[in-house]
């Protein structure tokens, strides 16, 4: 081939390059593995994850649900996952009309109008709902409370710290762990996005209805978001509450734990601010013989039309991810999805009663919750929970103290259709036997 | 050959017409599948959870914040309507494991079904990510393993793999270059909020620029198709430039030879110089940006590094930066103190947290994996290998398509419809008659600034048999352009549906399915 095209070396291809500029040492990356090393190899780093292998009761962003064997399945077709984004419809049509899918049943669970074809992840998402706010309201405060995902919040400070918006936090009820009252009343007519989770990082549901009532008497809008999608079967979607943007996190639907990620962002919102939304919208579309296909559509908006004008920088979502939520939701469907919410509030009621009977342990909070609920022990949680996961290979929630260094004793339990009561009895008597020291 | 296939042909005919006397009347369902929710049966289910094993007990959560509608809309279908559905739906896609996807700038190379299963290993994938460290030392590994590995790749040495894509990482790069002038000029950095974008980037660099509040000044390609020197001078004279974003090679399939001068001149205006590493897949193995004077850069391991693109995502933008912008670089840094690693979250001048928890984690395994099988000679060779299939397709087209730029193309050479659209017939025409041909057309209209643009990059998943089936294509094209052109511009004709009417789907919007009204 270099001799088709006259050339003499591998080295003369790269003319073009000064000399001085070519690195005349060969990487200092490994020398190539076979498969079977390979694998060895990720084998025994795997091997030093022992958290992957325990019973857990970890939530916080990121939770175990069941994943059906067929969402791997559909995943791993060649016709899907090797795929590019569907710039050509016609031969994309699988592609598309899979995200018109998933556009329709994320406007389904959350109540909303439209909803784009994916972000990164809920932290992003909110990140950018917070900047479309600004555009559509053009003020620029926006307000979250402290029991929003610490995270999701410091993600939020990045994106808008050079956007002129500011973010005010303001505290949440320690009594009942829910920040809507506080919320209500930080409300102003500077306010862009009042921003609430629900339920909260604390797990508790907050009453959305009322700050949706708070956040339109100011004309600001009210971004609802979600990091426990699977709260969607049982709680009333925060369309119906009234919401203007709904954003969550999708990985409940399908999409295992990997360390954090890749995930889905959901990003849902009013009709008529469909053209300010960010990201990539597939639409319905006809050829000339009146069939009907599905387009990317409204890319006026985007990044490669618009350039520095555009609603997002966003190019590359999280395609495969959403088609996994759609392969999961529509297997699940109407009833499964109810079933497993309805399932997780049950097994966490169970659970949160029965630590609450567990001599040393209590609930700080009287908010209700979903399948997370906050728990406080009679000594330093990251000792507990480390002492658990050893001991008795449990990983029993997540310390608060992570993110709340006033919290030492308090750690967040989750519980999915996942834990059998087996296991969960087994988490109680654990913190029983390590509570009594 | 022939003998073999036509009894088979003769046989059909004889049992459609003699042997059944079936005659078709509709076609399979397979090409008009249609919407789940036009699928859905009231009833059916398509799973099983375990029985409820707690005694079900009145839930605290009040009934008004609890849904009322009974998900109605949601489909109700069974594991083989949801199988069927999407397995019929795969067939209408193109794919790399069909064939060459030669677009430029994007990158579209095999991605091996080893990685697939590194990711999949239960180890990783049943893995939370609020994990307390200890729990988690081989997933921190393999982070910081792939922080080594770009490392040298790039020259440069601070890396974040947190971003989530390309355009993230971009974003990421701006506003650490924001964060380092803050630092260094104080409040005389508020005057320096102008970045140097070249006419021919991607659209995601003039948004992240803006995204971290800076304002773009276009600057001009010379007639070579590189960056002009002059402009880039007369630009940086008036102190407010805080940097300049450059692809390398660029957009055109150009190495910016001038790139050492391009960055002296940046940085002795004060500026940075950030790197998008859309078209790293030229230089992996044979020449780094670090050494070529650039500040940081993002790569994106959904195109070179052979993580699936997934039908748009996801993707792993890594920023790779300067040992002087390390302290900037997102939190938490993944290090390694003695044989532990660790999260290091005491960066006081970090931009802060791009992602929830540590970016695309999966991504990160399959480019590790991706690293390792190649070695550090694969790593080299593929990288001669796209730039030599590259450099192929451009002496094979030569004749019958307009080349705008003389200079030798790296990974991705860039054609014009010039000589067809004397026809009629234009660059969106030749890639719909592509189709036709069995492969999936190139990057069109990119960059903006040629007009008529078709940006090829084959990549080195392709050998030489494949390559000249798509010469082929193109010139037999570039033949029909002039002796039937109706043809060419009604392509394609063997696709499941032609050509969408776009103009009246985005002025009337359809973006969700709702039940039918009647």
């Amino acid at each position: 081939m270099l001799e088709a095209i006259g050339l003499r070396s591998a080295e003369d291809l790269f003319d073009s390059i000064p000399r001085e500029l070519r690195l005349q040492r060969p990487l200092n990356t490994p020398a190539a593995l076979s498969e079977i090393e390979l694998l060895d190899k990720f084998e025994q780093m795997a091997a030093r994850n022992p958290a992957a292998r325990r019973i857990s009761f970890m939530g916080g962003g990121a939770y175990s649900h069941y994943i059906p064997t067929i969402v791997d399945h559909i995943l791993s077709r060649s016709e899907f996952f090797t795929a590019y984004t569907p710039y050509q419809p016609e031969i994309s049509q699988g592609t598309l009309q899979t995200i018109f899918e998933f556009q329709t049943l994320v406007c389904q669970l959350t109540g909303m109008e439209v909803a784009n074809a994916s972000m990164y992840d809920g932290s992003t998402a909110l990140a950018e709902a917070v900047l479309m706010a600004e555009r559509v309201t053009k003020r620029s405060k926006a307000i979250a409370s402290t029991a929003a995902h610490p995270q999701y919040l410091e993600v939020v400070r990045t994106y808008v710290q050079h956007a002129g918006i500011h973010l005010e936090l303001v505290p949440f009820d320690e009594r009942t762990g829910q920040s809507w009252k506080s919320l209500a009343e930080t409300v102003d007519n500077e306010t862009a996005a009042l921003v609430v989770q629900s339920p909260n990082f604390f797990g508790c549901v907050e009453d959305v209805a009322a700050l949706a009532d708070a956040a339109h008497a100011k004309g600001a809008l009210l971004v609802v978001v979600i990091t426990e999608a699977m709260s969607l079967g049982l709680l009333k979607s925060p369309g119906a509450c009234g919401a203007d943007i709904v954003v969550a996190e999708g990985q409940s639907f399908g999409v295992p734990l990997s360390f954090g990620g890749p995930y889905v962002g959901l990003f849902a919102t009013r009709e008529k601010y469909a053209r300010q939304i960010p990201g990539r919208l597939v639409g319905e579309a006809y050829d000339k013989k009146g069939r009907r296909g599905f387009v990317l559509t409204l890319a006026t908006r985007e990044q490669h039309i618009r350039r520095e004008k555009a609603t997002s920088n966003i190019c590359t979502n999280e395609g495969l991810i959403a088609l996994a939520a759609t392969v999961y939701l529509e297997t699940m469907g109407r009833r499964g999805v109810q079933e497993a919410a309805h399932q997780c509030a049950q097994k966490a009621a169970y659970a949160a009663r029965a630590i609450a009977g567990v001599k040393g342990y209590s609930l700080p909070f009287s908010g209700p919750c979903f399948n997370e609920f906050v728990v406080r022990g009679p000594s330093k949680a990251t000792d507990l929970l480390s002492r658990l996961g050893e001991d008795k290979g449990i990983d029993g929630g997540i310390a608060l103290s992570r993110f709340m260094p006033d919290r030492q004793n308090d750690f967040l339990v989750c519980v999915t259709e996942t834990n059998s009561r087996e296991q969960i009895d087994a988490l109680v008597a654990g913190l029983a036997e390590l509570g009594r020291g | 050959m022939q003998l073999s296939f036509a009894p088979l042909r003769l046989c059909g005919k004889l049992l459609f017409s003699m042997t059944t006397g079936i005659t078709k009347v509709t076609t399979h369902i397979s090409p008009n599948e249609q919407l789940i929710f036009e699928r859905s049966q009231t009833g059916r289910i398509g799973y099983r959870l375990p029985a409820l094993d707690v005694d079900e007990v009145p839930l605290e959560i009040p009934a008004e914040f609890r849904r009322d509608d009974d998900l109605e809309g949601m489909p109700e279908v069974s594991e083989v309507d949801v199988i069927r559905h999407f397995v019929r739906m795969s067939t209408w896609n193109y794919s790399i494991d069909l064939g060459m996807y030669p677009l430029g700038s994007c990158t579209m190379k095999y991605n091996s079904r080893l990685n697939e299963r590194v990711a999949r290993i239960a180890g990783f994938a049943n893995l939370h990510p609020l994990t307390e460290e200890h729990d988690a030392q081989g997933a921190l590994q393999v982070i910081y393993e792939l922080q080594q590995h770009l490392a040298d790749i790039t020259g440069l040495p601070g890396i974040s793999l947190q971003p989530a894509a390309g355009a993230h990482g971009e974003m990421t790069g701006i506003m650490i270059i924001r964060a380092f002038l803050d630092a260094r000029d104080g409040a005389a950095a508020s005057h320096r909020r102008t970045m140097l974008i070249p006419d021919s980037a991607h659209g995601t660099n003039p948004a992240s620029a803006h995204l971290s509040g800076f304002s773009v000044k276009t600057i001009k390609s010379t007639a070579e198709g590189l960056t002009d020197l002059d402009h880039l001078r007369e630009l940086c004279a008036h102190g407010e430039v805080a940097g300049l974003m450059l692809t390398n090679p660029n957009t055109l399939g150009l190495f910016e030879r001038n790139i050492k001068q391009i960055c002296e001149i940046v940085h002795e205006a004060g500026g940075l110089v950030y790197m998008d590493g859309a078209n790293m897949n030229a230089l992996v193995g044979i020449a780094r940006p670090g050494d070529m004077g650039v500040d940081v850069i993002h790569l994106n391991l959904h195109k070179t590094f052979s993580t699936p693109h997934g039908g748009g995502g996801p993707g792993s933008g890594p920023c790779c930066c300067t040992k002087e912008l390390e302290p900037f670089l997102p939190l938490p840094r993944i290090v390694k103190s003695g044989e532990q690693f660790r999260l290091d979250y005491d960066q006081p001048r970090s931009i802060g947290r791009v992602k929830a928890f540590f970016g695309n984690y999966g991504m990160m395994l399959r480019a590790l994996s991706y690293s390792l099988t190649h070695g550090n000679d694969g790593l080299r060779e593929a990288t001669e290998a796209a730039v030599l299939n590259a450099r192929y397709v451009a002496a094979g087209l030569i004749d019958d398509y307009d080349k705008p730029f003389a200079g030798a193309p790296m990974h991705e050479v860039v054609f014009t419809d010039k000589r067809q659209s004397r026809k009629g017939v234009h660059t969106l025409d030749i890639a719909k008659r592509l189709i036709d041909y069995g492969f999936h057309p190139m990057t069109i209209y990119f960059p903006l600034i040629v007009q008529g643009a078709m940006l090829i990059e084959p990549t080195e998943s392709v050998g030489r048999q494949e390559l000249d089936q798509f010469i082929a294509a193109m010139k037999s094209i570039a033949t029909e352009a002039v002796e039937d052109p109706e043809l060419v511009l009604n392509a394609p004709h063997d696709t499941r549906i032609g050509r969408l009417d776009e103009a009246s789907a985005a002025r009337k919007p359809v973006l969700r399915w709702k039940p039918s009204t009647d």
